[in-house]
């Protein structure tokens, strides 16, 4: 691909075509994040052990993190404040994949949660590979700014892959019943993660624009075949995007009141400073 | 000579400005004062962010506006977080190493993330170290045990 690389949000902005393809991206990467994160946030104070319970907090505060510089870019873009952008859009605005919304299992953290951790690790884990690979792609994107932010966010993303490996390696030939548990979580998680490197309607847009420099379900298939020989799991078959996947902005019944949750807050005083 | 002057009170004036989540280490100690420029009364500084998410930038930022205002001759400050260069651990400064270590932190060992690092006890100097956690109090530090002299301590991780 030999576009020239696009160095500022002005730049972007005249140009349509690009604009819009960019845009399209940078919500996808930005709301998988932000929804994984909060998805993550409601466990605190229920996972295993004290230590794990610092370990993903840490994480998840990065993935919110990582959300909102991606938000801080489209407010760059004139898409509006980052705060807003998070807080203020309907479910249909969202585009992250539906893995990312998912229950955490059954109960609220607030009422009964009978999370399932098996879930929780096989999600981030397969999650955080997926993650990689977006983000060593992003790094060749023509988006300069966004280029620079993926660097940065690799090396801080490292140590979230690493974490979750451990816990595969873990809770792998351990118990009869880990083992169980881990292939039912990956079963479910497997149902979903063709959504993650769904590009939704705008995928030709996305790749021909160079923003996003190649496809990810390729790599992301291997990732996960590789995964499934190291884990003693199923090996990925089929590779269907599930409907809804997300990335159109129709979700699962999961998505809408995990927002309405999350921006309580924010929205009885969105003018106060936190 | 005057700007000079000017110029060199506004450094100083910024390595007073501590992170607000390691106090004793300064932002200049951390390597984040990327630039200072000076003009006629109007200052600006460049800072480049440690983490993506770091909660404490905003802090930081408010306390580096605040301290600037505050030396004699600035009129006018500006703080802007830079996209680039990107902050490694690198960046922190022999002296930031000193410090860290002497309020209880290992400072970073290597270049650029790492699945095993072994730093030296910030206490005693020992290798003899175990990782506890690779997450800590805050995105950038890990736990570890010093088999050596007894003690828990935190480390910076290397990015």
């Amino acid at each position: 691909m030999d576009l020239p690389r696009v160095t500022s949000a002005d730049e972007a902005r005249s140009d349509p075509v690009f604009h819009r393809a960019l845009v399209e991206l940078l919500y996808q990467v930005a709301d998988d994040d932000l929804t994984l994160g909060q998805r993550g946030a409601e466990w605190l104070g229920l996972v295993p052990h004290i230590e794990e319970d610092v370990a993903f907090s840490s994480i998840t505060q990065d993935m919110i993190g990582h959300a909102l510089a991606i938000y801080e870019l489209l407010a760059e873009l004139g898409e509006g404040r980052a705060d807003d952008l998070a807080y203020f859009r309907a479910p249909g605005a969202f585009r992250n994949a539906v893995l990312t919304e998912r229950e955490n299992g059954e109960g609220t953290y607030l009422d009964s949660p009978r999370f399932d951790w098996a879930y929780a690790v096989v999600r981030q884990y397969v999650y955080q590979r997926f993650k990689r690979l977006r983000l060593e792609a992003l790094v060749r994107s023509r988006y300069e700014p966004l280029a620079d932010l993926a660097e940065k966010m690799l090396r801080e993303q490292f140590y979230h892959l690493y974490h979750w490996e451990v816990w595969m390696e873990q809770l792998t030939g351990r118990t009869a019943e880990a083992q169980r548990r881990l292939t039912a979580a990956w079963e479910r998680v497997l149902a979903d993660a063709p959504a993650l490197a769904s590009l939704g309607p705008r995928e030709a847009e996305i790749l021909a624009s160079g923003v996003l420099p190649g496809p990810l379900a390729g790599p992301f298939r291997q990732a996960l075949a590789e995964a499934a020989r190291a884990f003693g799991l199923p090996a990925t078959e089929a590779w269907t995007v599930p409907e809804p996947s997300g990335r159109d902005g129709r979700h699962s019944p999961a998505l809408p009141p995990m927002l309405e949750h999350m921006a309580e807050v924010y929205r009885t005083a969105p003018s106060a400073a936190w | 000579m005057q700007q000079t002057d000017l110029e060199s009170r506004v450094l100083s004036a910024l390595d007073e400005v501590m992170d607000p989540e390691i106090r004793g280490l300064s932002l200049v100690d951390l390597g984040m004062v990327e630039r200072v420029e000076v003009t006629d009364g109007r200052v600006r500084v460049e800072l480049i962010p440690t983490y993506v998410g770091c909660p404490a930038l905003g802090l930081m930022k408010a306390d580096v506006e605040a301290r600037v205002a505050a030396v004699p001759g600035v009129e006018a400050v500006t703080v802007e977080f830079l996209r680039k260069p990107l902050w490694t651990s690198d960046r922190i400064t022999p002296r930031g190493r000193e410090r860290l270590k002497s309020v209880g932190i290992a400072p970073p060992c290597g270049s650029g993330p790492a699945v095993h690092w072994t730093p030296e006890c910030p206490y005693c100097g020992s290798t003899q170290v175990q990782r506890e956690n690779v997450f800590g109090p805050t995105s950038c530090r890990s736990i570890f045990y010093c088999s050596a002299c007894r003690n828990p301590f935190e480390a910076i991780k290397p990015v």
